[in-house]
């Protein structure tokens, strides 16, 4: 059924209406019609899947054209979408999730000046991302690839008359724009290697071709991965992006558009699988990433932050999977991942909401009698997230270190650093919801942030930037108590934000059943996209697979009793732990800065100088060059006929000695 | 007996033209230099029929028609231009009348 253009076309046609009378919708109109266009797209995305379920093994393929988008010579490009397992799959959890948040959000933002503004961006976000799924070539899913990057930006930076919010915005921008550059020269040179930037013909040419070809596509691919999807080394946008309000972080930077690194380098999968060396690269870079983002979301007390820590180490994960050829794994993790970690940001939300705008966890405590369903929810995401097994982040995580096990070289060394990220993300996982909901009494009661428990002084500092952020947000947000003051009694959310909760709740504790390791037949999602995925990694032998499930819940539960001693039994002083290299997130962050603000400026000053002197030089030499030479000559002309006449006849008589000359020579 | 040779007349057109173009020179008057350009013009028109006599060839006597249209042309156009200058100025001086001066 030819209803794929619905997909992308709905939430466009949403975002046009916003655009033209979200004004006038207003609050909370415009965030229903939001929401209506992303869950009429999921709609579309459920029929176009049941169509493809019909299918028989490997032709679930329905590929629509729609327009010849760029027709010149050979370089043919068409504005056609491809479902097929893949993108059909991302399509599901993009509108799913992707409604729900709305759903929150509508709620969320109540109040919000610019309300209707920012449902036309959350619309026009769900569109280019879908594109980016749906798109049946290079060119196009670069289209959406920018689009989501400048949803992003314009999000990030939604309360942009907070300076440190509007930065924000611009770092991630120009951090993705480095990534992007990976993302043309591969292009670039997909185009001159296959002769075509469309995927399917890539697939069915990809097996041809040279190994070094092969692996410099997937470095300059895995380079734009890094950057949408936050890996070393261009990770640092991401905690920054925390900036922009919870249903984002929620929706963008951590369900959907953080995965489009992954979804990308799974669609190339073909010719990753000639790509010899460069998939250790990936997988180790997941592997370091995952190792160092997990450590520095020990540290952080703004509670957004270690979420946004989380993602990045959770997305290092997937890059894991991916280099070892895991892409099932990577997919599951993807999915379970954007239903535990868009419920912890929602919940996350919903503590914030109503704990008047606070982010900082040491002000928090006890919530638990407070907002039980926002507790019990993000409960089950903690179980998730931690790997504790019947829960879905069990599986797929486990999933993932299967996998790594048994690439070579040094498999081992690589599921060793994923065990120990891991038993981290446990840890931090329940550090937050310790500090959160349980702990020895209600922190906000005791006033000031004097009486915060003692932090070293540099730690302080490393939340401070978070701190000016919601001082930003609580001026927009008049109608939230403005400060958290002692005799705060916070109140559960509405509705509209606990049945989102529920929903994914639900979902990130039985998404697991996706793909149970027990059987051959209850790998449904391996069996569901095995057409559209190249290079199967091999999984250990049963019973090496059992015993490293059984390492990994082992560490599971250390991380989560490790920080049960730490945080509420307080056997342990926190302070040793939280070291302030680990708040800094190991400096990477202030090195980049110091090395841009300082060498960097200066070379980038040079290449100024340079251009202003030597490239505009020559342009502004030529003109004052001409301009020169004009006002020698223009003493000439005097204006005096009779000079002219002179003039006129001085020619004639150099003409005529000239024509003597020449003849009697 | 002294008979004109055919070169005489040539000299003769010499000497007009360049009494001509060392008018049009050192004069101011616009009507003295529009003179000296009709010198010129009819010193070369004298060598154009001296030829055409000389060579036996009537394309000479052609182009003396054409000069003759083309400075009467010239006449009409010059003499509006130098009337239309007299009226607005005293006197008539070429240059006074400088405005192209770069």
């Amino acid at each position: 059924m030819e209803l794929i253009w619905l997909i992308p076309a709905l939430p466009v046609a949403g975002f046009l209406v916003l655009v033209l009378a979200g004004r006038r919708l207003g609050d909370p109109a415009a965030g229903w019609v939001a929401s209506a266009a992303v869950a009429g797209a999921f709609v579309a995305s459920v029929l176009v899947w049941v169509t493809l379920l019909g299918d028989a093994d490997g032709t679930r393929q329905v590929s629509q054209t729609l327009w010849e988008w760029i027709p010149a010579d050979s370089f043919q490009v068409s504005f056609g979408l491809l479902a097929d397992e893949l993108s059909i799959l991302m399509c599901l959890f993009i509108t799913g999730v992707g409604a729900l948040i709305h759903v929150y959000a509508i709620a969320y933002m109540r109040g919000d000046p610019d309300f209707p503004r920012f449902f036309t961006y959350l619309n026009l976000f769900v569109a280019s991302m879908l594109l980016l799924v749906l798109g049946d070539n290079l060119i196009l899913t670069f289209l959406g690839w920018e689009g989501v990057g400048a949803c992003s930006y314009l999000l990030i930076s939604f309360w942009f008359t907070d300076p440190a919010n509007a930065s924000a915005g611009k770092k991630a921008f120009v951090t993705n724009r480095i990534g992007d550059f990976g993302y043309m020269l591969g292009t670039f040179l997909v185009f001159v290697t296959f002769g075509t930037v469309d995927y399917l013909q890539i697939d069915a040419a990809a097996p041809g071709i040279a190994g070094g070809t092969a692996t410099a596509i997937a470095l300059l691919f895995f380079l734009a991965a890094t950057g949408k999807s936050a890996q070393l080394p261009l990770f640092v946008w991401l905690p920054d992006a925390m900036a922009g309000p919870t249903p984002v972080s929620a929706l963008i930077h951590a369900a959907t558009m953080v995965t489009s690194g992954v979804f990308l380098l799974t669609r190339l999968s073909p010719i990753l699988e000639a790509a010899g060396w460069a998939n250790d690269l990936i997988a180790w870079v997941g592997a370091v990433t995952a190792l160092l983002a997990a450590g520095a979301a020990v540290a952080q007390n703004d509670i957004k932050k270690v979420l946004a820590y989380s993602t990045v180490s959770q997305l290092g994960f997937m890059f894991i999977a991916v280099g070892s050829q895991n892409y099932v794994g990577a997919l599951f993790h993807m999915i379970t991942h954007a239903f535990f970690k868009a419920l912890l940001f929602l919940g996350a939300g919903a503590v914030i909401y109503s704990m008047a705008h606070e982010q900082d966890m040491r002000r928090y405590g006890q919530l638990r009698r407070y907002l039980p369903v926002t507790f019990g929810t993000m409960f089950v995401g903690w179980l998730a997230i931690s790997g504790i097994p019947p829960f879905s982040g069990f599986w797929s995580k486990d999933e993932i270190l299967a996998g790594s096990y048994t690439v070579k070289p040094a498999g081992q060394l690589l599921w060793i650093v994923g065990i120990i990220a891991a038993v981290l993300t446990a840890f931090y996982m329940t550090r937050m919801m310790i500090m959160t909901f349980a702990g020895g009494r209600e922190e906000w009661r005791t006033e000031g942030p004097e009486s915060l428990p003692e932090v070293p002084a540099d730690v302080a500092d490393a939340t401070e930037h978070a701190d000016s952020a919601h001082a930003g947000h609580d001026d927009h947000d008049a109608h939230h108590d403005h400060h958290l003051t002692p005799d705060h009694t916070p109140r559960e959310s509405p509705v509209l934000m606990l049945a989102p909760l529920v929903v994914l709740a639900a979902f990130a504790a039985v998404a697991g059943v996706l793909n149970l390791p027990f059987a051959k037949s209850l790998h449904f999602l391996e069996h569901w996209v095995e057409p559209v995925i190249e290079g199967e990694g091999e999984l250990p032998p049963g019973v090496v697979q059992w015993i490293l499930a059984l390492v990994s819940i082992a560490g599971a539960f250390t991380g989560v009793w490790f920080a049960w001693r730490v945080y509420q039994q307080r056997r342990v002083d926190r302070t040793r732990l939280e070291q302030p290299v680990l708040a800094h997130a190991w400096y990477i962050d202030d090195t980049y800065a110091e090395v841009v603000g300082g060498p960097g400026e200066a070379a980038f000053q040079a290449a100024a100088d340079f251009d202003h002197e030597v490239v505009d030089g020559a342009v502004r030499g030529v003109g004052g060059g001409a301009l020169g030479l004009g006002r020698a000559f223009r003493g000439l002309q005097t204006g005096f006929v009779r000079s002219y006449a002179f003039g006129i006849g001085l020619g004639a008589v150099a003409l005529v000695v000239f024509a003597v000359l020449r003849m009697s020579l | 007996m002294f008979t004109f040779g055919d070169s005489w007349y040539l000299v003769l057109a010499a000497i007009i033209f360049a009494i001509g173009a060392v008018g049009l020179v050192v004069r101011r008057n616009p009507l003295v230099m529009f003179m000296c350009v009709e010198l010129m013009l009819n010193a070369v028109n004298l060598t154009f029929v001296t030829f055409s006599t000389l060579l036996d060839d009537v394309g000479g006597q052609t182009a003396v028609f054409f000069v003759l249209v083309v400075a009467a042309a010239e006449v009409v156009v010059g003499l509006a231009i130098i009337v239309a200058i007299m009226r607005r100025r005293e006197g008539a001086n070429a240059d006074d009348v400088s405005l192209m001066r770069g």
